[in-house]
C-alpha cells in the first residue's frame, strides 16, 4: 500500500469519524488467547485526549464516508461536496494492528457511510472484524456499527466477533426522523436493537450452562441520540433513554450536542453553538439514573419539559423536594444519602461503612470528600446545624448561584449577548 | 527517643513492625536509611531486613483485611510518601488489636490517608496504562521510557505481559534508572549503562528505530489532530485528564512544536 494513500484517507476518514460521540471500551474483559495480541480490561482504558476533552479510547474511523442516503444533519450526506475516501480492509487492519502494538489505541470503533447497500456496507465491516480476530489473532477490543436494514444473520456475525454493537438512534422520535432523514425508518433502528438484546440474554445464558459457548457482543449495546438538532424537549429525551435501559437492556446512550454541520439545510434549527451545557445536563441526568438510583419520572416532572441549565438536575431536584432535607448523615440509608447535593457515589459508600465505626461531623465529611460548600443546606450530622434559618428553594438556589464559579458560566453561554460589542459612546474622562 | 530504621524496602518496614512486638517497644518513628536524615538527637536502632519476619506480619494482615483492600499498604507504601511508615504502623497497631474492618474506618485520619494515598498511587498505576507509547526498534523491540510519580513499573507488568504476549517491550523507569523486559517468555528486570535514548524524553535514537516507525507517529499524530472538533475545543478539560507531565512522551502531542 502506498503510505501518502493511506495517510490523506485516514484524514479524511477520521475527519468524518469524529461526530460519533461513544468511545468507551469497558464492559469486556476478553482474555489474550494462544499468545495473541491484545485484552480487553473491564473498566476501559483511555489512551489520549483531543483538545475538545473527549478521550481517544478506541481509533474511531469510518470505512467508507460514501453514503447513499442524505440526512440533513449528517456531514457525510450524499449531497454535501466533501472529499471522499473508502478503506479496504486490509489497510483498516493494518492500522489497526500498527497503532495497538504502539499502546496508542484501546480498539477499533468501525463505523461507517452506507454503500450500494446495508448488507453490503455491513458485509464488508464484518469481515474486517473477522479477520482482525482470525489473522492477527487479536483479543482486543472491537466495537461496531450496526447499519440499520442490514440482515439478521449479518448482524448476528457480526455480534460474534465484536465487544460492542450500537445502532445510532440520532433523532430521538419517529415524526422528526421522517423530517431530517425521509429514507431511513423507525423499525428498521428498533428491530436490530431488539435482536442484538436477544442475542445478547441468549448467549448469557449459554454460557452459564457451557463455559465455552461462544460469547455474543459481551459489552453489550448503546446508541447515540443527537440533542437539538430537532425540537423533542429533555423530558422525552429523558424518558426514551430511560426506556432504552429498560426495555432494550443498553449498556450506554451517548448524547451528542448538534452542531452545526450542514447550517444551509432549512429544516435544522439556526444556532451557532453546539449546546453544550445542555448535553452536559442530560449526561448529569443520565447518570443520576444509571448510578443514583434516580427514575426518569423524578429528574423531571410532567409540567417541566427541559433541565434547568443553571443547575445541575440533582440539585434541581433537591430544590424542589425540600421536605426531603435535611437527611442525617449518620441514620440515612443509602438512597437518601445519593440524593443529597455534593455527595457522590464513592462517597456515599464511604459514608455508610465509616458511620459504623464511629459518628460523623462536617470535618470528617469533608476530609472524606463531600463537597460541603453544597451538602451543608441538606444535612444534619453529629454537630449543632450551621444555620437556622429554614431556606425558601429560590433564595438557596440563588446563594448557590452566586457561590458557584460554573466552569461554563461564561465561555459556553448559547445565548447571544446583548451587549458584547458595547462601546462607550463618549470617551473616558481621564 | 528511639527511632529505627530500615532498608527502604516493604519487607524492611514489615520487619520493622515485627520487631516493635518482639521487643515490646513503641518507636517514635520509622525512617528509611536511604532518604535524609531527619532527627539529630535520637538513639537510632538499625533493623535488618529479615523476610521470614516479614512474612510473618504480611501474613498476619492478609488475614485481617477483606479482599478489595489487601495490598492497602503495600499501595500506599508504594507512594513513598514522608512520613508514612508511621501511619502504617499505627494502622497495624489498631488491626491487630482486634479492631473489625478496621480499613473501612474513614473517619479515622490515618485510615483516611492509607486509603487515600492508595488511590493515588492506583491512579499512578492507571496513568502508566494510558500513556505509555511504545517505539519499534530495528531489533523487533518495543521499547518505552516514561517517569512515573510514584514506583509503580511492578503494579503494571502483568497488563502489559497479557496484552503484549507476542512481542518484546522494555519499559523504562526514567527517573528510578530500571526497567522490565519481557521476551515473549518471562519479564525480568534490568537497567540500562549504555543508553541509546534520550533519558529526559525517553525517545529511541533516531537510527536505532524502526523504518515503519516515524509512518505510524505521522499517522497517529494526524489521526489526533483529524478527530478534534473545533467548536468544541476545551482546553483545560483536556490538561485534567492528561497531565502536562505526560505530554513529553506522547507522539501525538510532540509534532505541533516541531
Amino acid at each position: 500500500m502506498s503510505k501518502d494513500k493511506v495517510h490523506e484517507k485516514l484524514k479524511i476518514l477520521s475527519d468524518a469519524a469524529k461526530y460519533d460521540v461513544s468511545c468507551a471500551s469497558s464492559g469486556s474483559n476478553r482474555a489474550n488467547t494462544g499468545k495473541g495480541i491484545g485484552t480487553g480490561v473491564a473498566c476501559g482504558i483511555c489512551h489520549s485526549f483531543t483538545e475538545d476533552g473527549r478521550c481517544v479510547s478506541l481509533f474511531k474511523i469510518l470505512m467508507t464516508n460514501n453514503c447513499i442516503y442524505d440526512c440533513a444533519y449528517c456531514v457525510n450526506r450524499r449531497t454535501n461536496d466533501r472529499p471522499r475516501a473508502t478503506f479496504t480492509a486490509q489497510e483498516i487492519v493494518d492500522l489497526t494492528i500498527g497503532f495497538y502494538r504502539r499502546n496508542y489505541i484501546e480498539g477499533l470503533f468501525l463505523s461507517s457511510g452506507v454503500i450500494k447497500s446495508p448488507d453490503y456496507t455491513m458485509e464488508r465491516m464484518v469481515q474486517v472484524a473477522k479477520k482482525l480476530r482470525n489473522e492477527e489473532n487479536y483479543n482486543g477490543y472491537i466495537h461496531l456499527k450496526a447499519i440499520p436494514g442490514a440482515s439478521r444473520e449479518l448482524i448476528n456475525e457480526a455480534g460474534i466477533w465484536a465487544d460492542r454493537l450500537s445502532v445510532n438512534m440520532e433523532i430521538p422520535t419517529e415524526l422528526h426522523l421522517k423530517k431530517l432523514a425521509p429514507e431511513k425508518n423507525y423499525p428498521d433502528i428498533i428491530s436490530p436493537m431488539g435482536q442484538i438484546r436477544d442475542s445478547i440474554l441468549m448467549a448469557k445464558e449459554e454460557r452459564q450452562k457451557y463455559r465455552k459457548a461462544p460469547r455474543f457482543a459481551p459489552a453489550g449495546q448503546s446508541t447515540q441520540l443527537i440533542v437539538g438538532a430537532s425540537p423533542e424537549t429533555d423530558r422525552q429525551i429523558i424518558l426514551l433513554s430511560s426506556g432504552l435501559y429498560k426495555k432494550q437492556n443498553l449498556k450506554r446512550v451517548y448524547f451528542s450536542g448538534y452542531l452545526p454541520v450542514n447550517s444551509y439545510d432549512q429544516r435544522l434549527p439556526a444556532i451557532n453553538r453546539p449546546p453544550l451545557v445542555r448535553e452536559n445536563r442530560l449526561y448529569q441526568s443520565d447518570w443520576l439514573m444509571r448510578f443514583y438510583h434516580f427514575k426518569a419520572e423524578e429528574i423531571l416532572s410532567e409540567d417541566q419539559p427541559f433541565l434547568d441549565l443553571d443547575v445541575d438536575p440533582k440539585l434541581g431536584f433537591a430544590l424542589r423536594n425540600m421536605h426531603l432535607f435535611p437527611v442525617d448523615i449518620n441514620r440515612a440509608d443509602y438512597e437518601m444519602i445519593l440524593r443529597i447535593p455534593g455527595v457522590g457515589v464513592q462517597s456515599a459508600q464511604k459514608i455508610i461503612l465509616a458511620r459504623k465505626h464511629r459518628r460523623l461531623n462536617s470535618l470528617h465529611l469533608k476530609n472524606i470528600g463531600i463537597v460541603m460548600k453544597r451538602a451543608k443546606y441538606f444535612i444534619t450530622c453529629n454537630e449543632l446545624p450551621a444555620h437556622r434559618i429554614d431556606w425558601e428553594p429560590q433564595r438557596l438556589k440563588h446563594k448557590l448561584l452566586c457561590e458557584m464559579d460554573s466552569k461554563y458560566k461564561k465561555s459556553l453561554d448559547t445565548q447571544l449577548k446583548l451587549f458584547t460589542d458595547f462601546r462607550q459612546a463618549l470617551p473616558p474622562l481621564h | 527517643m528511639k527511632i529505627y530504621t530500615y532498608d527502604n524496602t516493604f519487607e524492611g518496614l514489615l520487619t520493622c513492625v515485627f520487631e516493635c512486638y518482639n521487643r515490646k517497644d513503641f518507636p517514635v518513628d520509622i525512617c528509611s536509611r536511604t532518604g535524609e536524615q531527619r532527627y539529630l538527637f535520637v538513639e537510632k536502632i538499625d533493623i535488618e531486613t529479615n523476610p521470614q519476619k516479614a512474612e510473618r506480619v504480611w501474613k498476619g494482615i492478609q488475614k485481617q483485611l477483606s479482599g478489595k483492600n489487601k495490598q492497602l499498604l503495600f499501595y500506599a507504601f508504594l507512594s513513598e510518601e514522608m512520613g508514612i511508615e508511621m501511619k502504617i504502623y499505627r494502622f497495624l497497631r489498631r488491626l491487630f488489636s482486634g479492631h473489625l474492618n478496621l480499613e473501612t474506618d474513614y473517619g479515622d485520619s490515618d485510615v483516611l490517608y492509607l486509603t487515600q494515598t492508595s488511590q493515588k498511587v492506583k491512579k499512578e498505576a492507571m496513568r502508566m496504562l494510558q500513556f505509555v507509547r511504545f517505539q519499534r526498534t530495528k531489533d523487533r523491540m518495543f521499547f518505552c521510557g516514561i517517569e512515573p510519580k510514584y514506583d509503580v513499573v511492578p503494579l503494571i507488568l502483568d497488563h502489559y505481559k497479557k496484552r503484549f504476549a507476542d512481542q518484546k517491550w522494555l519499559i523504562y523507569d526514567l527517573k528510578r534508572n530500571y526497567g522490565v523486559f519481557y521476551d515473549k517468555d518471562k519479564v525480568e528486570e534490568v537497567e540500562i549503562s549504555k543508553k541509546q535514548f534520550n533519558t529526559l524524553t525517553g525517545q529511541v535514537n533516531k537510527q536505532l528505530l524502526d523504518d515503519s516507525e516515524d509512518f505510524y507517529q505521522k499517522l497517529w499524530r494526524s489521526y489526533f489532530k483529524h478527530i478534534t472538533i473545533e467548536e468544541r475545543k476545551n482546553l483545560r478539560l483536556q490538561r485534567q485528564h492528561m497531565p502536562r507531565r505526560f505530554w513529553r512522551y506522547l507522539p501525538e502531542k510532540q509534532g505541533e512544536k516541531k
